[in-house]
């Protein structure tokens, strides 16, 4: 039996009954069931085509199941998850299909528009939110709700001000900062996911170009069906046999499409663990940045504890200008001392409480992002390892279909 | 080097001779049972026999004979080309095959013979046989010339190769009812030294030749006979679909040449993931280990096409050329019959009393006619043989392609679930 070939509604489910507190996916059946095409003026009064999908959801609590739909577009999926991303940044956020089509092999449609990229991108949004409303902290996000049977949810996510944070976010992402002690663990877990997606990208490049010579393979063997027919033209005897031979070597020439369409959900596969290890280093980075904005805060609640001692000593332990200027210039007053040494001291308050503070943030981001992690581990290797074994089934498939076809043949040669 | 052993190409009906009380089976007991089948052959005249080849008798009987029973003909003449062996001397490296002969007719002196030929003893033996059997079809020779640089005239394939075409070419003589009883072909299959017949340069001649060689071109051939006509159309045809299926082939070794070139770049893909997983391992290492052997599978494949499949192609063009140019020889004899046929017209009305010799030249083109109508319909059986052969045998390649790579990802799925 066919393993299955993406998280469906009820693989989700199962998933969502192993995590902690109730998910949404128990209460509620989410798809997206359809795709279509529309056309309206985009922002610069353009005229412009668009694909919109549609969300179905079927509220299952209760006695009679309620349900609703509306449309969506792919850049608002992009809206709730920079959201998701902004609000959730322990998280690792399941990622979203590709923007644009990569990785593409000769005869594949590299066109946003194509109606096989257009299939595949709904499947692709509907496995998100299945993931989003079977991940134990994420599903019971209102916005996520809102986003799933509202409208207007547009307004509500905008209200939350996440924007601004996710400027800032996006600022300190892209800073260059140095760390003194990097949690091993994160460190480790950045190398891997950089080892992840470097080795997925390659995987996913060599694949297209197997496609690629699978299909030549395949159709250089349509050939033999037309001169097939034209030489059992010339023929008595031979005739027959070479011309229905010649009518199998087309239908395996044509079978290729088919194989090739189906191994495309294996790519598919491959590329959402590639979105997902940069969702994984998203969250290393944001980790970098508390524990920097840590060391930060205690490194100046250091040199300023270390101020009021000078201060009060009297001693210069180290080189300062101030130092230097009070040699040059003269002490400073008793008074001056004293007024500085109070605003030091509620510095330094102000300072104890922010390294207080950051600690407990970041031992709380840890926390909860390796609870998540460890949870994400679980799911790669699941995911991955019914990816690999469903990637065989195809090939064990396409071999039944060659044996077929060859076997066919061989029956119209012997014939000749 | 190992030795041409029954194949697809050069054996089929292998139940039928078994089944068959043979010419030869009172002396099959002399020869090694399939059971010692390393053991030494040696001739009935007590020679030794040297194989480097494993040789039951039915595997020995099989290689010895060309197809089926075409026309309900009894085999009293086998012969098989087999062992090539490199001789390096200061002059030259070159190879020879071994000719084996096993026959009951009396026209040959002993029931046995097993002698070393080279290409060269073959090419003479194909020139004198078209030129002493002019209006026969007389099979073609695997290519004389090889490119040097770009072929390697010892490599094992190509020496396999040829020595299959060889086999086929000395097998085809010896089933034709009348080149089979030509001089030439029995001294190549029974002197020991050969060189010294070229050199007397042997007139064996048949009066039919001898006529024939004197045909003068440059008579313009009236109308030719439709079955001729028939045959031409057909062969010029023929060679075009040949040349059509020849491209095809070649393009296809090529697609698969470089899929396979991929696939050696993606299973290792698969290796180095596994390096760094921990659960997923297992899974990654096996896949990586499955797409390699599938690869290997495929490499055999595509060999499969370029040693087997694209040289018999090539044969039958070859074999097309002969056939138009016996076509061409009957055409001038035709020619010339038909002159000479008007000059007596002439002549009577000249009242000039020389007797000519039309009755000659129609008799010649008879025969000719007859011969080669008898040969056409020969080919005809062999060519559908063959192909059938060749093409079954190209699905059968295909076939087992499929299902050794099935078995392969079938047993490493069944491993990882």
């Amino acid at each position: 039996s066919l393993p299955s070939v993406r998280g469906t509604h009820v693989e989700s489910l199962e998933k969502c009954d192993m995590a902690e507190g109730s998910c949404l996916l128990r209460k509620m059946e989410i798809s997206v069931a359809e795709a279509e095409k529309r056309t309206g003026k985009n922002a610069v009064n353009m005229q412009e085509t668009y694909t919109v999908y549609l969300i179905e959801t079927s509220v299952t609590e209760g006695h009679n199941p309620v349900p609703d739909s509306l449309w969506r577009r792919y850049s608002e999926f992009e809206l709730l998850r920079n959201y998701l991303l902004v609000t959730y940044p322990f998280i690792v956020i399941p990622p979203l299909p590709e923007k644009r089509a990569e990785f593409v092999w000769h005869k594949l449609s590299a066109d946003n528009m194509d109606p096989d990229f257009v299939e595949r991108r709904r499947i692709g949004l509907e496995n998100f939110l299945l993931r989003v409303a079977s991940h134990p902290v994420l599903s019971s996000d209102k916005i996520f709700f809102l986003f799933l049977t509202e409208n207007g949810w547009k307004e509500a996510v905008f209200e939350t001000g996440f924007l601004a944070k996710s400027d800032s976010r996006l600022k300190a992402l892209n800073a260059t900062f140095r760390v003194k002690n990097p949690d091993k663990r994160f460190s480790e877990l950045k190398h891997y996911s950089d080892e992840l997606q470097s080795v997925t990208s390659q995987l996913l490049r060599v694949r297209a170009r197997v496609a690629d010579r699978l299909y030549g393979v395949y159709k250089v063997h349509g050939n033999y069906g037309r001169v097939f027919s034209e030489w059992s033209a010339i023929e008595k005897e031979m005739g027959d046999g070479l011309q229905s031979a010649g009518h199998h070597m087309d239908a395996y020439a044509a079978s290729v499409d088919d194989i090739l369409e189906e191994e495309e959900h294996y790519a598919d596969q491959l590329k959402e663990y590639l979105f997902y290890a940069e969702a994984v280093k998203a969250v290393c980075r944001k980790h970098e940045l508390l524990q920097y904005e840590l060391e930060t805060a205690s490194q100046d609640l250091a040199s300023k504890k270390q101020q009021q001692e000078e201060l009060a000593a009297g001693t210069v332990r180290t080189f300062s200008f101030k130092g230097m200027t009070s040699k040059l210039f003269g002490q400073e007053t008793p008074e001056q001392r004293e007024a500085k040494l109070k605003v030091l001291e509620e510095q330094i308050k102000e300072g104890e409480v922010t390294v207080t503070e950051k600690t407990l943030e970041c031992e709380e981001f840890v926390k909860n992002a390796w609870k998540d992690i460890e949870r994400f581990k679980e799911q790669k290797d699941h995911d991955l390892r019914e990816a690999l074994m469903s990637y065989a089934v195809m090939q064990i498939s396409m071999c039944k279909k060659g044996i077929q076809v060859w076997t066919n043949a061989k029956e119209c040669f012997s014939k000749m | 080097m190992s030795a041409g052993n029954a194949n697809s190409l050069t054996s089929s009906g292998q139940q039928s001779i078994e089944e068959v009380s043979h010419p030869l089976s009172a002396e099959e007991s002399v020869l090694s049972s399939p059971d010692t089948a390393n053991a030494d052959l040696s001739l009935l005249n007590g020679t030794p026999v040297d194989t480097s080849s494993p040789a039951s008798s039915s595997s020995l009987v099989n290689r010895l004979q060309l197809d089926d029973d075409l026309n309900g003909e009894t085999h009293d003449l086998f012969v098989s080309v087999d062992d090539p062996k490199k001789h390096v001397s200061t002059m030259e490296t070159y190879i020879t095959y071994r000719v084996t002969t096993k026959t009951t007719r009396t026209e040959f002196d002993l029931p046995e013979y097993s002698l070393r030929r080279r290409y060269q003893d073959f090419d003479w033996l194909r020139n004198k046989l078209e030129e002493s059997q002019p209006t026969h079809l007389v099979p073609p020779l695997p290519e004389k010339f090889v490119m040097k640089g770009v072929v390697d005239r010892f490599s094992e394939e190509f020496v396999e190769t040829r020595r299959k075409a060889l086999d086929k070419f000395l097998k085809r003589v010896a089933d034709h009812p009348v080149l089979s009883f030509n001089e030439n072909f029995n001294v190549f299959l029974t002197a020991k030294d050969l060189n010294s017949y070229k050199k007397q340069g042997l007139a064996l001649l048949t009066k039919m030749s001898e006529s024939v060689k004197n045909v003068t071109g440059g008579y313009k051939l009236r109308s030719r006979p439709l079955e001729f006509a028939a045959m031409l159309d057909y062969l010029d045809v023929f060679t075009q679909k040949l040349g059509t299926i020849d491209r095809i082939a070649q393009r296809i070794i090529k697609e698969q040449s470089e899929y396979l070139m991929e696939l050696r770049d993606y299973g290792p893909l698969y290796s180095s993931w596994a390096a760094f997983e921990g659960e997923l391992q297992k899974p990654l290492k096996s896949v990586s280990e499955c797409v390699t052997s599938c690869a290997t599978a495929l490499e055999e494949l595509t060999d499969d096409m370029s040693e087997d499949f694209l040289p018999v192609l090539r044969e039958y063009v070859l074999y097309i050329e002969s056939m138009k140019n016996v076509l061409k020889k009957r055409d001038q004899v035709q020619a010339e019959y038909e002159a000479k046929l008007e000059a007596i017209v002439v002549r009577k009305e000249e009242k000039i009393g020389v007797p000519m010799d039309v009755e000659k030249c129609q008799d010649r083109m008879e025969c000719f006619n007859a011969d080669l109508k008898a040969d056409w319909e020969r080919w005809q059986n062999n060519k559908r043989q063959d192909f059938r052969q060749l093409l079954t045998g190209m699905a059968e390649k295909n076939i087992q392609y499929y299902e050794k790579v099935g078995q392969i990802v079938r047993s490493m799925y069944k491993s990882q679930v």
